[in-house]
């Protein structure tokens, strides 16, 4: 059977285990509908022209977790950025592990959203914002369908995070290959302040399909840093769905890295309603083998006097390919809007691609925009220059690619991320090398 | 310490170097000039071991090993030196990192311990006031938007923090002022010991009143073709290399 098809009437079996009274699943009802409708992504869409799902949508996936599986923090540790002190939300083939998990109530909620969509308490903040950033395709509609874990952390007005909090979805392929949908909510009120640090991981050679949607909610001078590491097993695909609704004067990031996985997709959206509002959105993308990563950015400016700023840097190796595909709307009535966009890529191999298209449309008069993307290699002269110094050719290469990533690197602001992540790349690059960054 | 015997090279199957023989001594300094096309470029490309070069044949031994096999950093690690005629920008690595890393690097091929911060730092300190380096200019990116001056009294400075035993100074005093080179020459003098040698490749002889060489050679068609003392050079800058040319047609 398709898996389409599969989904669509495996439905009934999921009602079983949900609150069916509930109005989010109206909302679950009428998702499942577009669903049919819109199907699966095909290149035939113009979005979706560089990436394909066929590999991906032809297994046979387990739609449900059949057995709860326990592990154990030391296993699983290193996935962890565990010398930071912070919050952890952490799910096992989608099932929330207590175990391994931090949780919070004190001022804040940093929770599961199954609890978030069942108790009374959370109503007023799930009423108003759940469902209403996302925006509709095929891939969010399936989310939404089967939504029901992830999750949800709500900062109200005046409040920073205490700490961080990590996400993190391990798979085990204990039910062979599997698909995964988590859903998660986060709204900041005013003048509020988090941080976030999210991870897939699969622990089997099993394939793992993750369909993943985030809303991110930033009230009046909110504050949001939203890290992504995407380092997973060459049998995962990952389509994440982000969007991100911002208001006057808040600031919010989200950081990229890709670095592994089979297929990776980033849809990442942001949506300006309000003025002084800074989006930043950073990647730094590096590939081999067969690995395909595909950023899709979106920044709607529709208020006056914001900016938004997009920098991704990409290195690809032997057969890896990258898309970056970057939107930029400035509707009429933001004037005075800032928006810089660049994409620079390495090709370390005469068999990598690259597909890098800015899209600009731009209905104000008084605006800045800019785009920039470039596709080179490494500069032969300046690897002689530095072998003619002592650094051997695979340090030299590796020292080239943390500086042409540098600026993107820089702008972590956890340094216990920051060294994990240069710890990612030196790993993946087979050297250790004892430079600061 | 360096001797360069009956070498051959050529790049894109077009032959530059046609026989070159040269022996320097530890302690020495030799000053190498010639016209433009005569090689000069070419011989530093290959003693450093840049690959585009072809050895055809001639061997290049360093302390008595043939070094012809070996990588350019490997050649870095055993003490050879070049100060590029166009140092090459480095955006986004410091000056300050990237010669720690260089210094780690030959350390952990020479199977020594890295260096303590504080040794490399303190170290950076004393090799940039020798060349009278800014302390800011060492955290900015390698090179990049530096001037012609800055470029070379930042390879002269490379020089003096990894203290190769063989230093060659690829036109190191073009694109200087009476000051930069003052400053370059200066430091070069006081790097030169009797353990290592420098050899200075120079299109004129105005370096030459600073870093006064032992021996002076005469490179023309891939050979050198006449050798003297300091003396040579003088007599280069007055009468040019015509006279030379003639002399090997005689």
């Amino acid at each position: 059977m398709e898996l389409k098809e599969k989904l669509v009437s495996s439905f009934l079996a999921f009602e079983a285990n949900v609150d069916t009274t509930s109005p989010i699943h109206d909302i679950r009802i009428e998702a499942l509908k577009s669903f049919e409708a819109y199907g699966f992504p095909t290149k035939k869409l113009e979005a979706w022209k560089y990436t394909s799902l066929n590999s991906v949508i032809k297994n046979d996936f387990s739609i449900f977790p059949k057995k709860e599986i326990a592990l154990e923090f030391k296993d699983v540790k290193k996935y962890f950025i565990s010398d930071l002190d912070s919050y952890k939300i952490v799910f096992i083939d989608g099932v929330y592990s207590s175990h391994l998990s931090e949780t919070t109530h004190d001022k804040i909620d940093v929770c599961l959203m199954s609890s978030a969509l069942s108790q009374n308490r959370f109503k007023p903040v799930i009423d108003v914002y759940y469902n209403t950033v996302v925006k509709e395709d095929g891939m969010t509609a399936l989310n939404t369908a089967f939504a029901k874990e992830g999750a949800y952390i709500y900062i109200p007005k005046n409040i920073a995070a205490d700490k961080p909090i990590q996400i993190i979805h391990f798979a085990t392929g204990v039910d062979g290959a599997a698909m995964l949908q988590p859903r998660n909510l986060i709204v900041c009120e005013d003048n509020s302040e988090v941080t976030i640090i999210e991870r897939h991981q699969n622990l089997s050679e099993n394939k793992v399909f993750t369909n993943s949607v985030t809303e991110m909610y930033a009230g009046n001078n909110a504050h949001i840093d939203y890290y992504k590491i995407q380092n997973d097993t060459d049998t995962s695909c990952l389509v994440d769905n982000t969007f991100t609704e911002q208001h006057n004067n808040s600031v919010c990031s989200v950081h990229t890295f890709a670095f592994g996985g089979d297929i990776t997709r980033n849809n990442l959206n942001f949506y300006q309603k309000g003025q002084g509002i800074d989006s930043i959105l950073n990647g730094v993308t590096i590939l081999e083998g067969k690995t395909h990563v595909d950023h899709n950015t979106l920044v709607e400016h529709q208020e006056p006097n914001c900016e938004s700023h997009q920098d991704y840097k990409g290195i690809f190796d032997e057969k890896s390919t990258g898309v970056f595909n970057g939107k930029i709307i400035v509707e009429q009535e933001a004037q005075k809007t800032n928006a810089f966009q660049s994409n620079n890529n390495i090709l370390l191999s005469d068999k990598a691609t690259v597909n890098s298209k800015p899209q600009l449309e731009i209905f104000a008069d008084d605006v800045k925009c800019s785009h920039g993307c470039t596709i080179g290699q490494l500069d032969e002269s300046a690897l002689f220059y530095m072998r003619s110094r002592g650094i051997a050719t695979k340090e030299a290469k590796a020292l080239l690619m943390y500086a042409f990533a540098n600026n993107v690197l820089e702008s972590v602001k956890i340094p216990q991320l920051k060294t994990r992540i240069n710890k990612i790349i030196a790993d993946k690059l087979g050297v250790n090398i004892g430079f600061d960054l | 310490m360096l001797e360069i015997k009956d070498l051959h090279a050529s790049v894109e199957d077009k032959e530059i170097l046609k026989g070159l023989n040269l022996k320097v001594n530890a302690g020495e300094v030799h000053a190498i000039m010639g016209p433009n096309g005569a090689g000069k470029s070419t011989l530093a490309s290959v003693v450093s071991g840049k690959e585009e070069y072809e050895v055809t044949s001639g061997a290049i031994f360093l302390e008595g090993e043939d070094i012809e096999e070996l990588g350019a950093e490997e050649r870095a690690h055993k003490g050879i030196f070049l100060s590029f005629q166009y140092p090459v920008e480095i955006p986004g690595v410091s000056v300050t990192n990237f010669m720690k890393t260089a210094i780690n690097e030959t350390r952990k091929a020479r199977g020594q311990e890295e260096m303590p911060a504080r040794d490399m730092l303190k170290k950076i300190k004393e090799k940039s006031e020798l060349l009278e380096i800014d302390s800011k200019f060492l955290s900015r990116s390698l090179n990049e938007g530096f001037s012609g001056g800055e470029k070379k009294r930042n390879e002269i400075f490379q020089m003096a923090m990894l203290e190769p035993k063989v230093a060659i100074l690829d036109e190191t005093d073009s694109g200087l002022d009476i000051d930069a080179l003052r400053i370059v020459a200066n430091g070069v003098n006081k790097l030169k010991s009797k353990d290592n040698a420098v050899i200075v490749i120079t299109h004129y002889q105005r370096l030459l009143e600073y870093i006064v060489p032992d021996f002076v050679h005469v490179l023309h068609d891939g050979k050198i073709v006449k050798s003297g003392t300091k003396d040579l050079a003088l007599e280069l800058e007055e009468k040019g290399y015509d006279w030379i040319k003639e002399e090997l047609k005689a």
